[in-house]
């Protein structure tokens, strides 16, 4: 079966992106496709690379990055969420005159059409958020 | 279809406004902060024993585990399952609504 | 893409307080262009996204509420409100924006594209639905 993921708030505050990776590595494991994972809202927040988590703490952003490179995962932020919320990628940096950029490994910045497509194409929706 | 609440019962209306909703036959899952509403004895248990009679509800275990709550705490007829548990009702049910 | 899905956004959340409804509306405008059958149902605390009358000018919040004007443009005419929740609110069929749509097939003559329905009749259309997304 294949599956579409959406995750609505960012990294620690909510237990959304926890749960959204479980599933996602549950399904994985037995076998199912993921078609997409799309970060809104907050959820945008995911995807910067310049977290710094205790030590002894899960790294959220890192294992994100760590599920998309192992299986080939389309990890989507959302690019008027990330505007909003400063997740720049290099592009978005040179478009809007920005210093830096902080996207992290295995995410790209992309527009809402990609949820509506993750929504068509997958046989199941999931969404995690508060 | 599977429905998800992941709001205790005491938090939010999330869970009175999934079951109110809720056709006969549908499932329940119970997640992250959800779960408390699978415990016995609350002001908020009468719903869930009432929606047992028309559903399958489950809990999901690591979520329980994590905020120590044990099995024998759980309403009577509410099963836990794991992450693949989870997997498995999205699949077996032939759609998902996940109430935040 | 040939399949076409149900889409049913669910909104629970007032606007300004959170987030969630404008960016709720955002995701309803854009997915428009994807020629899916879209309806949006407004439940609980949602239904005060279509209270008339919202001015934000002493709070400098973007007064995103006109936006709901334009659904009727992107072919999104289904918008359901639980009755239930406007009666625990107080609220009537006047205090909610009068959005309408044209309906080319029948002259174009202009139609409410808001719908009050009982919980008994959401509950029905819910199960009708592919996609549901809650905002």
């Amino acid at each position: 079966m294949k599956f579409s993921v959406m995750v609505n708030e960012g990294p620690y505050t909510h237990q959304a992106s926890d749960s959204a990776y479980n599933f996602t590595r549950a399904a994985l494991a037995a076998g199912h496709e993921i078609f997409r994972v799309f970060f809104y809202h907050d959820g945008v927040n995911n995807g910067t690379r310049m977290t710094t988590p205790p030590q002894d703490d899960r790294h959220i952003v890192n294992r994100w990055s760590e599920l998309a490179e192992e299986h080939d995962l389309d990890l989507v932020v959302c690019v008027a969420a990330a505007q909003r919320r400063g997740i720049v990628d290099a592009d978005e940096a040179k478009r809007h005159n920005k210093d830096g950029d902080n996207i992290a490994s295995g995410f790209r910045i992309s527009g809402l059409g990609q949820l509506i497509e993750a929504g068509i194409e997958a046989d199941r929706l999931l969404v995690f958020g508060d | 279809m599977l429905h998800t609440v992941n709001k205790s019962p005491f938090a939010t209306n999330s869970l009175q406004t999934c079951l109110g909703l809720a056709k006969s036959g549908s499932t329940l899952l119970l997640i992250e902060d959800g779960v408390y509403g699978a415990l016995v004895g609350t002001a908020a248990a009468e719903a869930v024993v009432q929606a047992l009679q028309e559903m399958h509800v489950y809990a999901l275990g690591p979520d329980l585990k994590s905020r120590g709550i044990e099995k024998e705490k759980l309403i009577e007829g509410i099963e836990v399952v794991g992450y693949d548990g989870f997997v498995a009702l999205a699949v077996a049910n032939d759609k998902v609504q996940n109430w935040l | 893409m040939a399949t076409t899905k149900k889409f049913m956004y669910v909104n629970r959340h007032p606007p300004y307080g959170t987030v969630y409804a404008l960016e709720g509306l955002e995701v309803v405008l854009v997915g428009a262009a994807f020629e899916q059958d879209v309806s949006m149902a407004f439940i609980g605390d949602g239904v005060f996204q279509l209270k008339k009358g919202q001015d934000t000018s002493d709070s400098d919040m973007k007064n995103f509420s006109p936006a709901y004007k334009a659904l009727g443009d992107y072919e999104v005419n289904k918008l359901y409100v639980e009755r239930e929740s406007l009666n625990e609110r107080g609220l009537g069929d006047d205090d909610l924006m009068e959005l309408t749509w044209e309906d080319e097939d029948d002259d174009w003559s202009e139609k409410p594209s808001i719908h009050i329905i009982s919980r008994v009749q959401l509950a029905d259309l819910l199960e009708e639905q592919d996609v549901i997304l809650h905002f």
